[in-house]
Order: C-alpha cells, then sequence, then structure tokens
C-alpha cells in the first residue's frame, strides 16, 4: 500500500549535522532508527513529519559499549544487538529477558532500545528492566547535553521528557555492584509475539533491596514503592509475599482494552509478583531458571 | 525523487525512489521481485520479510532510501542457483497450502538455521513467532525445519 504522507530524507554522518536539522525542523522532524514504528506512524497518519532524519549512520551514536560502571546502550543498538552480547545476559539479566520478549526476530533486527523509549508506549517492554536499573537517559541538542533519570522520563503515552530539538543519544544503565539477581515476566494472550497485557520487572540484591517496576498496566511503566518499601531489608516468606500481593492493586492502573479486562490484568499483576520474587531468589542461589514459560502459554 | 544504488540478490541495483516509498513497493513494484507479499502492512504478519545484511526485516516498515549501499536478499536470492534443502524439505512435508506466507517464512527459517544450526521445536516456534500462516497451523513448517537440522551434521 501506497504511503501517502511525503516528506524530506537527511542522512547526516555526524551528530553536529543531526542537531542542526533539529534545530531547523524542530517538531516537524522525526528521528528514524529502527523505524519500526515511525513507519507505522507516518503510514496511519498518526504522524506527518516534514523531514525525517535517519540516524542509522551517524558516527558518534553508537551501538553497545560496556564499560567499567555500566552499559551504555546507544541510540543505534537493536534489541538484537542487546540479545546477541553474553556480557549482558550474564550481568543484566533483566535487560536481556525484557529485550527477548519484544516482538519477534525481524522486528527485532532493527528496533532500538532507544526508539522504545521515545514512542514510549505503557506497554514497552523495556521500561520496567530501565527503571529496576535506575539508568540514565542521555540527550543532545545544540544547546548542549543533558541527562534524564529513567524515572523522570514517562510522562504520559507516547510523552517523554525530551524536547524537540533533542536527540536521545543513549541510554546509561550503571552496573550493579553487588551480587544481584533480575528477571522480566511478561503477560502475552499467547507465547511469541504480542504486545505485553502486563509486564514485570523484579530485581534483588545481597542487601535484599528489591527493585520492582511494572508496564502495560497504567498510562507509564513505574516503579511499585510501596511494595518495594515493605519488602526491603526482609527475606521472603509466604505471608511477607501475600501482603506485598496484597498492594499490587495500589500500585497499578490497568484499564480494559481488546487485551484484557482490567481485574485480569490486576490479579495476574499479583501473581506476576509472586512467580517473579521466587524467580529472584532461586537465581540469588546460582540456580538456572528460563523464564520463557513460568506464565503459561 | 532520488536514486539509490545497492545489492539486490547478489546484483548491484540502480533505482528512483521517493522518500515514503517502502522496501516493499519498490522491490514489487519498480523491481519486479515478487516474493515478498503485502499481509497486514503494519509489521505483524511477516509476508514481506526480505534480508537487510544478512538479517530478516519487515519490508512493509523500511524505507527504501534507507537500503542505499546496503544488500538485500529476497527468496529469489535464496532460491539461485538452485533451491535450498531447506526449501527442498518444505516442499517434501507439504508444508504450504496457499503459500503466501511461504517467502517470508523462509526467509526467517534461513536466518534462523545460520545462527543456529539445530534448534529445538520451541527455539523454531520462537524464530517464526513473527510469521503468521492461516493454512496449515505451522505442524508441517516446524517438521520441515526441524528434518533439515537433522540431516545437518552435528
Amino acid at each position: 500500500m501506497a504511503v501517502v504522507h511525503n516528506f524530506e530524507y537527511y542522512k547526516p554522518l555526524k551528530l553536529a549535522e543531526t542537531l542542526k536539522l533539529l534545530k531547523k525542523y524542530g517538531d516537524k522532524a522525526k528521528l528514524l532508527a529502527g523505524g519500526t514504528d515511525l513507519a507505522v506512524f507516518i503510514k496511519e497518519g498518526v504522524l506527518f513529519p516534514e523531514a525525517v532524519i535517519d540516524i542509522k549512520h551517524v558516527k558518534e551514536l553508537q551501538k553497545l559499549e560496556l564499560k567499567k560502571d555500566g552499559l551504555f546502550v546507544g541510540a543505534q543498538a537493536s534489541f538484537s544487538d542487546i540479545l546477541e552480547s553474553a556480557n549482558i545476559k550474564k550481568d543484566y539479566l533483566l535487560l536481556w529477558e525484557s529485550a527477548r520478549s519484544v516482538a519477534s526476530v525481524g522486528i527485532r533486527n532493527r528496533a532500538t532500545l532507544v526508539g522504545n523509549i521515545c514512542s514510549a508506549v505503557p506497554s514497552l517492554d523495556s521500561g520496567p528492566a530501565l527503571l529496576c536499573y535506575d539508568a540514565v537517559v542521555h540527550l543532545a541538542s545544540t544547546k548542549g547535553e543533558r541527562e534524564v533519570p529513567i524515572s523522570e522520563w514517562f510522562l504520559a503515552p507516547r510523552r517523554t521528557a525530551m524536547k524537540p530539538d533533542e536527540i536521545v543519544t543513549g541510554v546509561f544503565i550503571p552496573k550493579p555492584k553487588i551480587k544481584n539477581a533480575g528477571c522480566y515476566l511478561k503477560l502475552g494472550r499467547y507465547g511469541g509475539e504480542d504486545l505485553a497485557q502486563a509486564g514485570l520487572g523484579v530485581f534483588v540484591n545481597d542487601k535484599l533491596e528489591y527493585k520492582l517496576a511494572y508496564c502495560a498496566v497504567g498510562p507509564v511503566p513505574k516503579r511499585a514503592a510501596k511494595i518495594e518499601k515493605l519488602l526491603k531489608g526482609k527475606a521472603l516468606s509466604t505471608v511477607l509475599i501475600a501482603k506485598a500481593m496484597s498492594l499490587v492493586p495500589e500500585e497499578i492502573a490497568p484499564i480494559a482494552d481488546i487485551r484484557s479486562g482490567k481485574e485480569y490484568r490486576i490479579h495476574m499483576c499479583k501473581i506476576m509478583l509472586e512467580r517473579g520474587l521466587e524467580v529472584c531468589t532461586e537465581r540469588m542461589k546460582g540456580k538456572i531458571i528460563d523464564t520463557l514459560r513460568i506464565l503459561g502459554g | 525523487m532520488a536514486k539509490i544504488k545497492f545489492i539486490l540478490n547478489n546484483e548491484m541495483r540502480t533505482v528512483d525512489v521517493e522518500p515514503n516509498e517502502t522496501l516493499l513497493d519498490v522491490l514489487r513494484d519498480k523491481m519486479g521481485v515478487k516474493s515478498p507479499k503485502c499481509g497486514c502492512d503494519r509489521g505483524d504478519c511477516g509476508a514481506c520479510a526480505v534480508m537487510i545484511d544478512g538479517k530478516s526485516v519487515r519490508s512493509c516498515l523500511v524505507f527504501a532510501i534507507e537500503v542505499n549501499g546496503q544488500e538485500v536478499t529476497t527468496l529469489e536470492g535464496i532460491s539461485q542457483p538452485k533451491l535450498t534443502k531447506l526449501q527442498e524439505a518444505f516442499i517434501q512435508f507439504n508444508s504450504f497450502q496457499c503459500g503466501y506466507c511461504a517467502p517470508g517464512v523462509i526467509i526467517s527459517a534461513t536466518e534462523l538455521l545460520n545462527n543456529n544450526p539445530h534448534p529445538d521445536l520451541e527455539e523454531i516456534k520462537e524464530a517464526l513467532s513473527g510469521n503468521l500462516c492461516r493454512c496449515t497451523g505451522y505442524q508441517p513448517i516446524f517438521e520441515a525445519i526441524m528434518d533439515v537440522s537433522r540431516k545437518r551434521k552435528k
């Protein structure tokens, strides 16, 4: 099917050139990396950019950089790039599992993590992982660079803290300093390609600090602060987990839509919390568990 | 209109495109390559799958202008000079009925076997989760891929 809307196409090779284009066009420009969202938005008449700036050839926007103190996911890094990294699987398993759950191979080969957080749909799989790792979004414009903590990034569905003349150059994920375990659980209508009905990232470390973040059950992905506070410093028990599960309805605000009802989402978010905590506890003991079928399907 | 140049199925080709033309439309309507099909036109069904630099992509979500200087392989390219073992297995196992999803399925399965010569059933299902087939129920497709994997030397 032919695309009705047409635009100017730019393929800058340098960041400075990209920033100048953004300054010139402002919100009339759209950045193109993987294009798996942008192409659909343009086709379906959601967006009508005057200019599309392809950033796949900008030298400074590298893919992945493993540093001593953390991982920098550059604007060109696709979900497949993340999945192919054995180091990410080892040190950032929660991120790796969330990347695995995104769409299908043909989409993951193209779609980028940075694009995912810029599209900022409520069901984005990368959201919980980045929230649990306290990631930092790096932005640039002709005025300079700035950083935004991921907790302040998501403002509303499809709205972020990014300004029209800015580009996200990458996301920095600090390396957890002490022994830890994490997992990402995604509830879909079936195994395989689907948007999340609900998603949950769970992270725990040796000091018994828990980090929990939900997606697809509220306007933006969000940490479950009350539950984290309840669990902090405590070893898990059946009673404690039951108490944590009872707090779930206070932490999320799901809607009913084509993928599931509100009550089902709330119920399953409790189950996901229970199983996610169990997985992390077992992983802390060194047990190898695959989370792929942990919710059935 | 911009002139782009890229390798299509081992051949250097040049074509004029508008920025908003998808790779799928350009391949089919301007370059005579008909194996990629338009199904959902939004990246969900996999019927339009082709490879860019060896990795499968949804050609309905790629603007043709993006592939300037790259290498695009479609089913036509994979089938040269003769059918692959995978394609022969698909024939042997009657893996297709209407055939609309076939080019995309073969692209995805070829990529899988390139990266993982001996996938198990779960890995095959995962690799094909972005390819919808409404005829076969998938079983004969899985069987063909498993057969190729079994016959390959470990």
